[in-house]
């Protein structure tokens, strides 16, 4: 793993709250930690990506570049760059310290809703409005994406990759799993619009978020269903979904303000922060 | 250079230029030094102006004087009478700036190796590009000394060459294994006395070869390059002066006159191997500078030359290849002996041996010699006028060249028949019976008169152009020629010349045919030879040379109309005649069934599609993981070749989980008694619609299944299986309410709609046939054996109905079991590919049959109907009223067919009838066009 060590997870569910920012970016559009979680991004609709030291609440830069509200935003490994998608159709990559636009590829015909660096931050994989994953190359100066997954019938709310895995969720109500290793592209289908998908730690399952109010624990192998987790709202917007460093509980966001967490095998829900 | 070509990662970077200085925070970026404000200065700082620097120009001096900012100076004036021997001449240096004399000015002072001291003393072909050219040279011999000043310094390449494992005087290349030749004797020459030992008659290389180990190779042979040089010298042509090789020892083989060297053949032959270092040596040799003490050749110095020995009489070659000099390629030489020709000196590929003989050179008919008064003059053809000539002759005219107009005055009278002469003469032509001959001939008799007839025709007019075109009225280009000439003309474009839709000469198809047959092959790029053949065989040569010039103008004619329509269209997207796209090979399932699925909960093998995917390799390269399709050009999902105006390109059907679908369609058909329609996928549809050709289809997945029940213990039947088991054959069900099946087995009627627009009723219904007409080749696609034994089915099931027996029935029973088995498996079990894995299968359907007695069945399956009724009714209330419409419709036609169809009852029951149709086929008949199917 090219990844360092991440942080030692508390083995309870966190009940407090420990910091809030002010980001003064507008709509926060997503918030996501680095690699090793010492930092935070924040992706503002004032067309803003900031980074914070979260513990201490401090802002540490504002990157501006972006045409439009940026929608996702992802830190490389070795926290020297970021990259970040916007409603502006394109994909931006950071250069951290010094602030500016390393480069910038232009190819997704709408919003980019996510995207996620590969293990070893050589390449971005966005998702798009426009139903497309793209690959981007971030060592080579080539403008056009290394490779289009236009297999989805709709947009792509999700990305997330694993060391040879690229999964998607997509509004179509499908998710894939494109397997590089393999060669194998796996499409399971879950019946309502998809807005979160992550893998499981152990790398053995996918969660997925759902537009019905559900999140669903799938084997990632055969595509069974392993645990359905509900009580929640989730019927409109995209909404994260996670799981826990030990995949013990599974956690997503709901319209009503609040954060889910639920119990992996009993499925039952633990808490409502 | 190893080691960066490796490090794959880095050389993606590429870097130019030098990176610009960060800004520091809050600095403001300078701005740039417009352009009027940037100056040139040199090296000392003084303005430069680029004086038409762009139009090879250049500065001089202080703003182009010379100098000084006051211009040039004279230079004082010294009186030369202390100093006579002072420097009077001024040379250009005196007038030339410092900078011209620098490295790069225009007259460099610096000391640098010159090409001719480049090392030429270690490089051996330079070397004997030297020697060649020092021979030719006025004063031969010069370079030689030349090469004894050479300096030691060796050229990087050769430094190079060397470290590679180069020595002097090898060839570069890999090494080669020499095999030993043995020398064939010359079958040509005639050998007197005892022969050489083989050994002996070769040269002293192959003599070496003679020890040579099996498993040694050599450097390959230094080749020497082809001497080039431009005739600079003002000597006759071919004059070579003093060869220094050949002046001893060089006269090789060559019996040209060597005007020093006149007789020493014999002497040099005497010297023996010293000839074979010919190539080699180097040195002041011969006959001008003497002959040393050992040698020989005294008596030869002042031989004097006889004229006897110069050519007097210009022939077409030359004896003894003086042609070219002795600086000819070896090429030249060997040339000259036509056995050697065909000596291949490369390596023969395996497989392959060298021709015994020769091919049969060419044949090249030279072209018809110019009659003696023929001018090079060209006046215009007079236009016919239809009035004043012969109708009969114009016609004739036009049947052997086209438009080729003929005075008919000119012709002599014996080309006239009696109609012409007639005409002519003014006669009125005679009426009355004047029976033909002709009339009492047979029709095959009077064919054979014609093309007689015909011919001789022809062979006159022949005559009498070839006589018209002696009279040099048209110059006509050899046909070869005037071939290419339009083929360079039309190029390419004319590939659009097509026949079919153009036709200039469509009053004489004869000629139209032709026309057509040498567009054709012009298309295909044939040569003028070649298109000859396409010419009427009796035409004279003049006629179609004429009639080739006529169809190249008429193909460029059509083209060129052809293209300035075509400028404003674009290329269409697929080709016309190709009626295939590429569409994804796999396409993610129907969502329809998924959707049950996921209500169900049955999250796995339902909602799971599995496609082959091809990631990028760069992809693959950056995420670490090998490629798994490292021989595959493909990127992402495989796609194959498709109808191009199939709607089916635009629904998803895929094959694996047909029987999945019809487990699921046969309870929506049996929740569907009650005739309410209900959302449902294509595939029902198609698979209701077509009940005969159902029938196969479903044998197909039975055979599937039972594969898959061999090869897959039995999964715990789900919920959907469980409403499966007890269900009756789908097509036992689709004959009693003929119009739900089919309605239920249509696709959505929006869609259909949509692509066969129809307003009434009537058409609608029409169309809908259409459509599912349509959807069968779609829904089988998958699987070219479901089409083909649909196919089958459709013609067999009509002929064998009488065939029904008892056995039918069990046939029946058998169908549905399998099915259940197939529904329960099919959706755990891995896909099959869709042939028939194996004999086994087969066997089992045959045998299956015995073991359910019919009727029992039937009674069953109603029941079961029955009670899915009730169940499902509560589905279906989304139904659509204008569907259920048509579907009445629909059922009507369907009906109709069906009484067509069937020979025997057409009162009887749909029920039965279908029955009959769909598996109404003994196990035997089953065999039979499984095996059809397999071949």
């Amino acid at each position: 793993m090219a990844f360092p060590k991440p942080r030692p997870a508390r083995a309870e569910l966190p009940r407090q709250r420990v910091q809030s920012l002010q980001c003064g970016q507008g709509a926060v559009r997503a918030a996501r930690f680095n690699a090793d979680g010492n930092y935070c991004l924040t992706c503002g609709s004032d067309k803003t990506l900031k980074l914070w030291n979260p513990h201490k609440g401090t802002a540490l830069r504002t990157y501006q570049g972006h045409g439009y509200e940026v929608l996702d935003a992802a830190g490389s490994f070795d926290n020297s760059q970021i990259c970040s998608g916007g409603a502006d159709k394109a994909v931006a990559l950071w250069d951290v310290t010094t602030g500016q636009v390393v480069r910038k590829y232009r190819g997704h015909a709408g919003k980019v809703n996510c995207v996620q660096f590969n293990e070893e931050s050589t390449i971005i994989v966005s998702g798009s409005i426009d139903s497309s994953v793209r690959c981007w190359d971030c060592r080579s100066r080539r403008p056009d994406p290394v490779q289009v997954l236009d297999e989805a019938k709709d947009g792509i709310s999700s990305v997330k990759l694993s060391a040879h895995e690229i999964l998607t969720g997509s509004v179509d109500g499908r998710v894939r799993r494109y397997d590089l290793r393999a060669g194998q592209l796996c499409s399971d289908y879950l019946g309502s619009p998809v807005t979160s998908v992550c893998f499981s730690k152990d790398g053995q399952c996918v969660l997925a978020a759902s537009l019905d109010s559900t999140l669903r624990l799938l084997d990632k192998d055969t595509g069974e269903l392993l645990g359905e987790y509900t009580g929640h709202r989730s019927t409109t917007y995209r909404l994260d979904c996670v799981l826990n460093e030990l995949d013990t509980h599974v956690g997503c966001a709901s319209e009503d303000g609040r954060v889910y967490f639920w119990d992996l095998l009993e499925c039952r829900r633990r808490h409502k922060e | 250079m190893a080691a960066e070509s490796s490090d794959s990662e880095e050389e993606d970077l590429v870097s130019y230029g030098s990176a610009l200085q960060p800004l520091q925070e809050g600095e403001r970026i300078k701005k740039p030094v417009p352009l009027q404000e940037q100056t040139v200065k040199d090296a000392k700082g003084r303005y430069q102006r680029f004086h038409g620097a762009f139009t090879g120009g250049f500065s001089a001096g202080y703003f182009n004087t010379v100098g000084t900012k006051e211009g040039w100076t004279p230079s004082a004036f010294v009186s030369s009478r202390q100093k006579r021997a002072g420097k009077t001449v001024l040379g250009p240096e005196d007038f030339m700036d410092e900078e011209d004399l620098s490295e790069f000015g225009i007259a460099p002072k610096d000391i640098t190796t010159t090409d001719d001291f480049a090392s030429k003393a270690k490089d051996r072909i330079k070397e004997k590009a030297r020697q060649i050219a020092g021979v030719v040279a006025p004063i031969p011999g010069t370079t030689a000394f030349d090469d004894l000043i050479g300096p030691s310094k060796i050229t990087v390449g050769v430094e190079l060459l060397r470290k590679m494992g180069w020595k002097e005087g090898q060839g570069i290349g890999p090494r080669v294994k020499r095999k030993p030749r043995r020398q064939q004797p010359d079958p040509t020459v005639k050998i007197y006395g005892c022969a050489l030992p083989p050994g002996l008659s070769e040269g002293s290389e192959d003599e070496e070869d003679e020890y040579q180990p099996e498993n040694v190779t050599f450097a390959p042979k230094d080749v020497m390059p082809v001497d080039l040089t431009p005739k600079e010298n003002v000597h006759g042509l071919g004059y070579k002066g003093l060869d220094p090789s050949q002046a001893l020892f060089g006269a090789s083989g060559r019996e040209h006159l060597n005007l020093f060297t006149g007789g020493s053949e014999e002497t040099s032959n005497l010297l023996g191997d010293l000839r074979h270092s010919k190539g080699r040596k180097l040195g002041i040799t011969g006959q001008a500078f003497g002959v040393g003490a050992l040698e020989e050749e005294d008596d030869d110095i002042y031989a004097t030359d006889t004229l006897s020995k110069y050519d007097t009489v210009l022939k077409d070659e030359e004896p003894g290849d003086g042609l070219y000099g002795w600086t000819a390629p070896k090429q030249y030489e060997s040339k000259k002996r036509p056995e050697r020709e065909f000596k291949y000196i490369g390596k023969v590929l395996p497989g392959f041996s060298l021709a015994s003989k020769p091919s049969a050179p060419i044949k090249i008919y030279p072209p018809p010699s110019l009659p003696r008064n023929y001018r090079p003059v060209h006046y215009f053809r007079p236009v016919i006028t239809a009035g004043n000539e012969s109708c009969h002759l114009q016609k004739a005219l036009e049947e052997s060249t086209g438009k080729l107009e003929s005075d008919p005055t000119q012709q002599g009278r014996h080309a006239l028949n009696a109609a012409q002469r007639r005409e002519q003469l003014g006669e009125t032509e005679l009426k009355g019976p004047a029976p033909s001959v002709l009339e009492y001939l047979s029709e095959k008799d009077r064919e054979r008169l014609k093309e007689v007839k015909q011919a001789s025709e022809q062979q006159m007019k022949a005559k009498i152009v070839s006589q018209q075109s002696a009279n040099s009225r048209f110059q006509v280009a050899s046909p070869e020629e005037a071939a290419h000439k339009w083929q360079m003309l039309l190029g390419g474009q004319l590939a659009n010349a097509g026949s079919s839709d153009f036709k200039p000469f469509a009053k004489n198809p004869e000629k139209q045919k032709r026309y057509e047959n040498f567009v054709k092959s012009l298309k295909q790029g044939e040569k003028g030879e070649r298109l000859e053949r396409f010419f009427d065989q009796n035409m004279t040569e003049w006629e179609r040379g004429r009639e080739q010039e006529e169809f190249f103008r008429a193909a460029m004619f059509y083209r060129s109309s052809n293209s300035t329509l075509a400028s404003r269209f674009t290329r269409a997207k697929y080709e016309d005649d190709v009626d295939k796209v590429e569409v994804p090979r796999d396409q993610e399932n129907d969502i329809d069934d998924k959707e049950t699925a996921v209500k169900m909960k049955m999250f796995g093998k339902l909602t799971r599609d599995n496609f082959e995917w091809h990631p990028d390799k760069l992809l693959c390269k950056r995420f670490n993981v090998r490629d798994p399709y490292p021989d595959s050009s493909i990127v992402g999902l495989p796609k194959v070749k498709r109808d191009k105006y199939s709607v089916f390109n635009f629904l998803t059907v895929p094959e694996p989980t047909t029987s999945v679908t019809q487990a699921t369609n046969e309870k929506i058909q049996e929740s569907n008694s009650l005739n309410k329609p209900k959302k449902s996928s294509r595939w029902d549809v198609s698979d209701k619609e077509k009940e005969k050709k159902d029938s196969i289809s479903e044998f197909i997945s039975l055979a599937r299944s039972k594969a898959d029940v061999q090869q897959q213990p039995p999964v715990p039947a789900k919920e959907e299986c469980g409403a499966g088991t007890t269900e009756t054959p789908p097509t036992v069900v689709a004959d009693e309410d003929k119009n739900q099946e089919e309605e239920s087995g249509r696709p959505p009627m929006d869609l259909f709609k949509a692509i066969f627009v129809s307003s009434s009723d009537e058409k609608s219904s029409s169309s809908e046939e259409e459509s599912d007409e349509e959807q069968q080749p779609t829904t089988s696609e998958r699987q070219s054996e479901t089409t083909k034994q649909v196919d089958i089915a459709d013609c067999s099931s009509s002929n064998l109905q009488e065939n029904v027996t008892a056995s039918t029935d069990s046939g029946i029973s058998s169908l549905p079991t399998s099915k259940q088995e197939l529904d329960a498996t099919e959706e755990f079990g891995p896909k099959l590919p869709p042939a028939f894995s194996s004999g086994t299968t087969w066997q089992q359907q045959t045998e299956v049959p015995a073991t359910f007695p019919g009727p029992s069945r039937k009674e069953k399956h109603r029941k079961t109907r029955e009670r899915h009724k009730t169940k499902k009714e509560r589905k279906r209330k989304k139904e659509k009223k204008k569907k259920h419409k048509k579907q009445k419709n629909k059922g009507k036609h369907k009906n109709k067919k069906a009484e067509k169809d069937s020979s025997s009852d057409t009162t009887d029951s749909s029920d039965s009838l279908s029955d009959t149709d769909t598996t109404g086929l003994s196990p035997k008949e089953l065999l039979r066009r499984l095996k059809q199917l397999q071949y």
